[in-house]
């Protein structure tokens, strides 16, 4: 058998049959590309929202904090003015002060507390339903101010209450109560449903 | 502007009605406690003086004795008159009350009870007004300590 005579294809051995099967298979059934992986979160995505029970819960809370209509000494006035149009405590959702305490979520210790009043303080407090906070504001509130060595005056609300934010100052002026309440809400971001003790004070 | 009546001319008045009850009549009329009632009276209802608002009362603590000050104006003759009267027991101070003479008196001698300590013989409801019960002594007294808290 020579040159010229020989076959120009030799017969196929099994080995390619099996090769060329393979890749026409692979083609018959690659027509169609595959989707991308993230398509099924790209129709998600735009129309779903996902967070935390936690995070939702103190968003919530965080900007529907309602304090209690409490006002004790001159603190009350600068207390007022934060609510009224100049400082605007409802772009905080605060603007409504409650005039129960059983619809209040804050307790803003606003003045001097005497040991007469501490009662009455006190059991505002108590019927306030959870989670509620307490902001001390001012000097009195704080440590008793300057009449921290009076018979009469309870050096610090802290004395007989969880305070949460301290506001320094004599008193304090409607920004720096803004931004006690302003670090209230960081507190609140920060507290979660499991340490429930840490979150309501 | 009320004119304060000089306390010698309302000394020397009393003198006629009350012989020996005016202790003391320089800077103010000073009286005994025991004619507090009758000279209050006086003052307030003779026509010459018509003391009728009682604007004020207070009272010291000199360490020897309390002296319990009243500040007396008249609305008619626009004029005043500062009547006060020395205690001397530390122990049990006690002072007639003019509650019955001017009513407005009340919350003052009451006060003057809480702060002080003098007690008003005859105060219809001689108790602690800003003070609570139970607290412990009477705190405006030179001689009254606490405890810090």
């Amino acid at each position: 058998m020579n040159g010229a005579d020989a076959p120009f294809f030799s017969p196929a051995s099994d080995i390619d049959l099996l090769e060329g099967q393979a890749v026409n298979e692979l083609i018959a059934s690659a027509r169609q590309a595959y989707p991308d992986v993230d398509a099924a979160l790209q129709v998600v995505e735009g129309n779903l929202l996902t967070t935390t029970i936690d995070r939702m819960l103190n968003l919530g809370r965080k900007y529907s904090v309602w304090p209690a209509f409490f006002g004790l000494a001159c603190c009350a006035i600068e207390m007022i003015c934060t609510a009224v149009n100049r400082y605007d405590i409802a772009r905080f959702g605060m603007e409504l002060f409650r005039a129960s305490p059983r619809q209040a979520d804050l307790l803003i210790v606003s003045g001097t507390v005497t040991w007469k009043m501490a009662p009455a303080v006190r059991r505002v407090y108590e019927q306030m339903p959870e989670p509620k906070w307490v902001l001390a504001m001012g000097s009195c509130a704080i440590s008793g101010g300057p009449f921290a060595s009076s018979y009469a005056v309870c050096p610090g609300a802290n004395r007989f209450l969880p305070v949460d934010i301290y506001v320094p100052g004599c008193p304090p002026r409607p920004d720096a109560l803004l931004y006690g309440i302003m670090m209230l809400h960081d507190k609140i971001m920060k507290s979660s449903i499991f340490t429930k003790a840490e979150a309501a004070s | 502007m009320t004119a304060p009546l000089l306390p010698a001319d309302v000394a020397a008045k009393l003198e006629e009605h009350f012989p020996a009850v005016v202790v003391e009549a320089g800077d103010a009329l000073v009286v005994e406690p025991a004619w507090l009632g009758d000279v209050a009276r006086f003052l307030k209802e003779s026509p010459q003086f018509s003391c009728d608002y009682l604007v004020h009362v207070t009272a010291v603590d000199y360490m020897d004795y309390f002296e319990v000050v009243y500040y007396l104006n008249s609305i008619e003759h626009n004029h005043g008159i500062t009547l006060k009267t020395r205690v001397w027991d530390r122990d049990d101070p006690v002072v007639p009350s003019v509650v019955s003479i001017w009513p407005g008196a009340d919350f003052q001698e009451r006060e003057v009870y809480d702060l002080v300590g003098v007690r008003f013989a005859g105060h219809p409801n001689m108790k602690r007004v800003l003070l609570w019960e139970g607290f412990p002594g009477h705190p405006l007294r030179k001689d009254y300590l606490w405890e810090q808290v």
